[in-house]
């Protein structure tokens, strides 16, 4: 997905001009092409009449703001405790596995991303993990399998 | 008034007074790190939290406000150990390789370590574990971010004290760190060179490029000619790095040290002040002849002042639109440099190829400002060293000259003589005051009506000054001036440079001249200067420049002999060709980040 | 003191009109509203426990134009999830619950902070927040909610925090006071309170305050929502009433082999066997924003609090010492132990070390990564170290 200094002039439309913009607008682009580049952050800071140093170090506080290219599909496994209780080692090492990469990279044909992250809020059913904005719960080897194979897939 | 004890001691202060302001009025002194007197309250490092009788946890000293009946003790126990622990942690995260640093002995953390005796870390050493760069790519500021203790007071410079952003706080956690976009070296960012977050730097994770060795190897090598060039605020600044109090003006006996380290020439860049006004005030001068009488409507007004390099680089970034404003002088500095290579090279018989000039600076952007390509109009690189009035300091402690003993010796000739209207071009608002001194007499052929020529409505720390002159029975050359409001503005410290110049955009202030000068308080609260810094500091130290200034003879740039003479010598006329050449310069748009 | 077995109760997710109980709420005066939270003991559901009642008072004596009532809905605790499922399952009983809190105060805008591990609860949010919206105006009420999202930083969970969040910045906490009655978001009087806190405003509505009053103990009215997780038969989301013991709690959502309880997520408190029956859940015991983490005998102590400090050294915002130095190294200290580089008895600077953090850091973050390594230390050093 192209973000364009009109797209984020059309978000600016939306979100307004003010610093409390900062984060949905920032939000947007992560949703359209899940991860921020420089140019998108200059262009953010300029409409907003911020510093890009600004924008840089807000962005980079927040774990899903992202600001080096990222897949199609960004998988988040949670390491917290619950998880970690619960074979989320086996889930992660699946993932690996299948998609031939580690936690941090991104596959060859930029579809997917491997992250790990902290508590997604699903302890009862855990592992879990996010692939986008969606959870997958109660995972096991052979579940998550199932669930990469859709979106190798279908999507 | 709201009362409380400290450490038992009973104090009445005002509402909103924190407890580290009650417990200074009490004479406790209770140690800071991310506290800076410049700067808004941050409450971070915590080693400045205190105990409050009956709390639970201990209260951030520079951020609490005292509350009636506070019962505070600054020492106890569950104090020291906290305050201990504090710096343990951040001795842990922090390349104690002080025998080796550039800031050993003047380090706040060193300080703070010495002080609570920490002799063996009991923590581990976090730095092993981190992969830290030193960024030594900028010609002015080193960043290194393996001493850097995350106290902020960088970042807060940049951004409130000089509303730059060059500086921002980025990731969290134990990854959290001081960068700047994208953490590109300070040298590809929109960072001004200015160096006030050195002066506010607790550590060595930010300090000044130094060139001590280059200038030492040229002072010491024979076939060489080493020119120095000493800018109006150092003579103000340098005592308190060699053991003098703030506000004591050391003029002769700074040339007296230079003269021993070696420098075969010691000059004045007042000299090259006093010529910027004679340049830059005729400039002004045709501006207004242009919008006035030509009618043009391309001429650009106001005119802005560029003397101050971190001012110059920052509105090539920021506000590109009105570099047409900026007036095309060079810097006195630069100034300097041409004309050392040309006018006093010929004077003297030197081939240029063998003048080294070496300019000392209360200015860390003064490097940036030597190195840019523009400024080899001489046919070299006009200027070849810049060092800081602390690195001078440092020269004459490694000369082991005892500076306090010296007598005191006047500069070389030639480019070594200047006027009171120089040397106040150290203070905020100096150089519009020597302009006008100037321009007035120039256009009325009188003295500006002020008292002693003092115009003091363009003096002070206010952060944007206005001031005007009603310009009156003119002659005859500048008649069409008659009747006019010159009007002028003043800014120093960046983020008033902002405001500043939106309001000029936004066309809420119209005036003719604009003066500005990026670190606040001008010169002598530069970035270059001795540290530490606060307004009480340089309040005495422009205190010194106006003493300077009244004890000269010569209060005026356009009567300065060696001026006059370089006029009729060699430059020709004020804006002529050779001018034209030497003296002025061009500016270009940058980057927004 | 008072025990009570556990309890079920159903008052957060009880299906009812908000209509109805807004009308009630309309016609009372704020004062009334304010007097009947304060009544009820009702204290925030977030964790820290501060009297609802007497936080909207504070907020309604300030004298502004604007004021805010923000959800804290950036439920980040390892281990709960209860606020995702009141979210999900009655989000116009907390909207309701911002209501009435605006009626209290006198705020005309609400922002609802939603972690950004939620954000698939958006649409639901959005769609029920117009009807929401289109009530509101029909009762002539002004009032109108933002929802925000966070981006993944725990930290955002503390309220100054989250007000810096959504006012487009880094998600540091401020310093204190000003509280955020006084100054919050946008630095306007600001009453903040946790999702299902609200909720609960809405049932006090409803029932009455003594309704609420009557359950629990003295120090803990009520029931609250717990999110169980770990080695249990049971693992949800259960609104139980306040004032049961750890060993009842056990009794009921263990496996039979628990050897100690997480109260409160990672910021709280590990109860070790030997302590389930003296130990309260609740404010006269371990306060929990309603986690609840069963370890079973094959848990190592030593992993949950690796697993724990990992995650703080990664959260903490870092902006102050204690606990952006002081995570890390409580987390290598544990390390260093474990491997034999450091002595046993550098277990012992570790635990002053957590005290000086507990009581010399910025934030609540800071200040309770103490809990649970004190907690987890003193009951299973042997673990710890071998």
């Amino acid at each position: 997905m192209m973000i364009t200094a009109d797209s984020i002039q059309d978000m600016v439309e939306r979100h307004g001009r003010t610093r409390d913009a900062l984060l949905p607008i920032l939000q947007e682009i992560v949703s359209e092409k899940n991860y921020l580049s420089d140019e998108d952050m200059v262009e953010v800071a300029r409409a907003l009449d911020i510093s890009a140093a600004a924008v840089f170090g807000t962005a980079t506080f927040y774990s899903f703001l992202d600001s080096r290219p990222k897949g199609k599909y960004v998988i988040r496994v949670c390491k917290t405790i619950s998880c970690s209780m619960k074979g989320k080692n086996s889930v992660l090492s699946t993932i690996e596995e299948t998609l031939k990469i580690k936690i941090g990279e991104t596959t060859a044909d930029r579809k997917f991303s491997l992250l790990e992250t902290n508590c997604i809020g699903w302890c009862h059913k855990a592992p879990a993990i996010l692939i986008n904005d969606e959870p997958y719960t109660d995972l096991t080897p052979k579940k998550v399998t199932e669930v990469l194979r859709e979106y190798i897939k279908n999507r | 008034m709201v009362k409380l004890s400290i450490n038992g001691l009973l104090v009445e202060v005002q509402e909103g007074t924190t407890i580290l302001e009650a417990a200074r009025q009490l004479n406790f002194r209770i140690p800071v790190l991310c506290h800076h007197d410049d700067l808004c309250v941050a409450g971070n490092c915590r080693v400045c939290v205190v105990e409050q009788l009956g709390g639970k946890a201990l209260l951030a000293a520079c951020a609490t406000p005292v509350a009636e009946g506070m019962q505070i003790l600054t020492n106890s126990l569950k104090v020291r150990t906290a305050r201990k622990h504090v710096i343990e942690l951040l001795l842990s995260e922090h390349n104690a390789d002080c025998t080796k640093c550039y800031k050993n002995g003047q380090c706040e953390l060193q300080n703070l370590s010495n002080e609570f005796s920490v002799g063996d870390h009991i923590f581990l050493d976090l730095i092993h574990h981190k992969d830290y760069t030193i960024d030594r790519y900028s010609p002015s500021i080193q960043k290194d971010d393996s001493k850097c203790i995350r106290c902020q007071r960088c970042v807060r410079t940049c951004e409130q004290l000089q509303g730059v952003n060059a500086l921002c706080v980025a990731h969290k956690g134990e990854a959290q760190k001081i960068s700047t976009f994208y953490d590109h070296s300070m040298a590809e960012v929109i960072c001004t060179n200015c160096g006030q977050c050195i002066n506010r730097c607790p550590t060595g994770a930010l300090v000044e490029r130094t060139y001590l060795d280059e200038v030492w190897d040229a002072i010491l090598d024979p076939e060489v000619h080493v020119v120095a060039q000493t800018a109006p605020a150092v003579r103000v600044g340098l005592g308190e790095d060699l053991g003098l109090e703030p506000g004591e003006r050391v003029t002769g006996k700074m040339v007296s040290a230079l003269k021993r380290l070696g420098f075969d020439a010691v000059l004045d860049t007042d000299f090259t002040a006093d010529l910027t006004i004679l340049e830059e005030g005729t400039e002004l001068l045709t501006r207004l002849k242009k919008a006035l009488v030509e009618k043009d409507p391309e001429v650009a007004l106001p005119m802005t002042t560029s003397c101050s390099p971190g001012w110059i680089k920052f509105i090539e970034h920021t506000f590109p639109e009105y570099l047409p404003n900026v007036s095309t002088c060079k810097s006195p500095q630069q100034m300097f440099g041409a004309l050392a290579k040309t006018y006093y090279a010929n004077d003297r018989e030197i081939d240029p190829k063998k003048i080294v000039t070496v300019s000392i600076m209360p200015c860390t952007a003064k490097k940036y400002e030597a190195d840019r390509p523009e400024m080899r109009s001489s046919g070299f690189k006009d200027v070849d060293y810049v060092i800081t009035t602390r690195e001078l300091a440092r020269m004459v402690r490694q000369a082991g000259i005892d500076f306090t003993m010296l007598k005191e010796d006047k500069f070389d000739r030639l480019m070594g003589d200047s006027s009171g209207a120089a040397v106040i071009f150290g203070a905020t608002g100096g150089v519009m005051e020597a302009a006008l001194r100037t321009a007035y007499e120039i256009i009325t052929g009188r003295e500006v009506p002020f008292e002693n020529l003092n115009i003091t409505p363009v003096r002070g720390f206010e952060g944007v000054r206005q001031a005007s002159v009603l310009l009156e029975d003119c002659v005859e050359e500048w008649s069409f001036l008659e009747g006019v409001e010159l009007k002028c503005a003043v800014a120093h410290g960046l983020s008033y440079a902002r405001e500043l110049m939106q309001a000029v955009k936004d066309g809420k202030i119209e005036v003719h001249f604009i003066e500005v000068m990026a670190c606040p308080g001008g010169c002598l609260g530069g970035g270059g200067q001795p540290i530490p810094t606060n307004q009480e500091i340089r309040e005495k130290r422009a205190a010194a420049i106006y003493d300077e200034d009244m004890h000269l003879a010569i209060r005026k740039s356009h009567e300065n002999p060696e001026v006059l003479k370089l006029y009729k010598n060699f430059l020709g006329e004020p804006l002529g060709h050779k001018s034209h050449e030497l003296l002025h310069t061009h500016y270009k748009e940058r980057e927004r980040y | 003191m008072k025990k009570i077995p556990v309890h079920r109760v159903d008052l957060i997710f009880e299906k009812i009109t908000c209509k109805e109980i807004f009308e009630k709420v309309m016609e009372a005066k704020p004062d009334e509203i304010i007097q009947s939270v304060i009544d009820s003991g009702l204290k925030g559901r977030g964790g820290a426990g501060f009297p609802t009642g007497l936080k909207w008072q504070f907020a309604a004596r300030e004298k502004n134009d604007e004021k805010y009532i923000v959800c804290n809905a950036d439920e980040g605790e390892p281990g709960t999830f209860k606020d995702r499922e009141i979210l999900d399952m009655v989000p116009e009983k907390v909207f309701c619950g911002m209501a009435i809190a605006s009626r209290a105060i006198g705020a005309k805008i609400g922002y609802i902070y939603l972690r950004g591990e939620y954000k698939f609860l958006v649409p639901k949010l959005e769609e029920r927040l117009k009807d929401f919206h289109g009530l509101m105006k029909k009762m002539g009420h002004p009032f109108t909610i933002h929802l925000r999202l966070g981006s993944g930083a725990y930290i955002c969970g503390e309220e100054s925090a989250l007000f810096e969040s959504i006012e487009g910045r880094r998600g540091e906490p401020r310093n204190k006071p000003p509280y955020p009655t006084k100054e919050g978001l946008f630095n306007k009087p600001t009453c903040i309170n946790n999702v299902e806190t609200l909720v609960y405003t809405v049932m006090i509505q409803k029932y009455g305050a003594m309704h609420f009053k009557e359950m629990g103990t003295k120090d803990s009215r009520g029931s609250k929502v717990f999110s169980v997780s770990g080695d249990t038969p049971k693992a949800g989301i259960f609104e139980l009433e306040l004032g049961m013991s750890v060993k009842e709690f056990v009794e009921e959502f263990g496996d039979g082999d628990t050897k100690a309880v997480q109260v409160g997520g990672a910021a709280g408190f590990c109860v070790p066997r030997k302590r389930f029956d003296e130990t309260i859940i609740g404010f006269e015991g371990v306060p929990t924003g309603g986690s609840m983490k069963l370890f079973n005998s094959s848990r190592s102590m030593y992993n949950v609090l690796h697993n724990y400090l990992d995650f703080f050294a990664e959260e903490s915002c870092g902006q102050c010492t204690p606990c952006r130095v002081g995570c890390q190294q409580l987390l290598k200290g544990i390390e260093a132990v474990k491997k034999g580089e450091k002595s046993i008895k550098y277990l012992d600077e570790l635990v002053k070390l957590a005290a000086t953090m507990k009581i010399a850091a910025k934030c609540g973050l800071g200040q309770s990564v103490g809990n649970a390594f004190s907690s987890i230390v003193d009951n299973f050093k042997e673990e710890i170290i071998y």
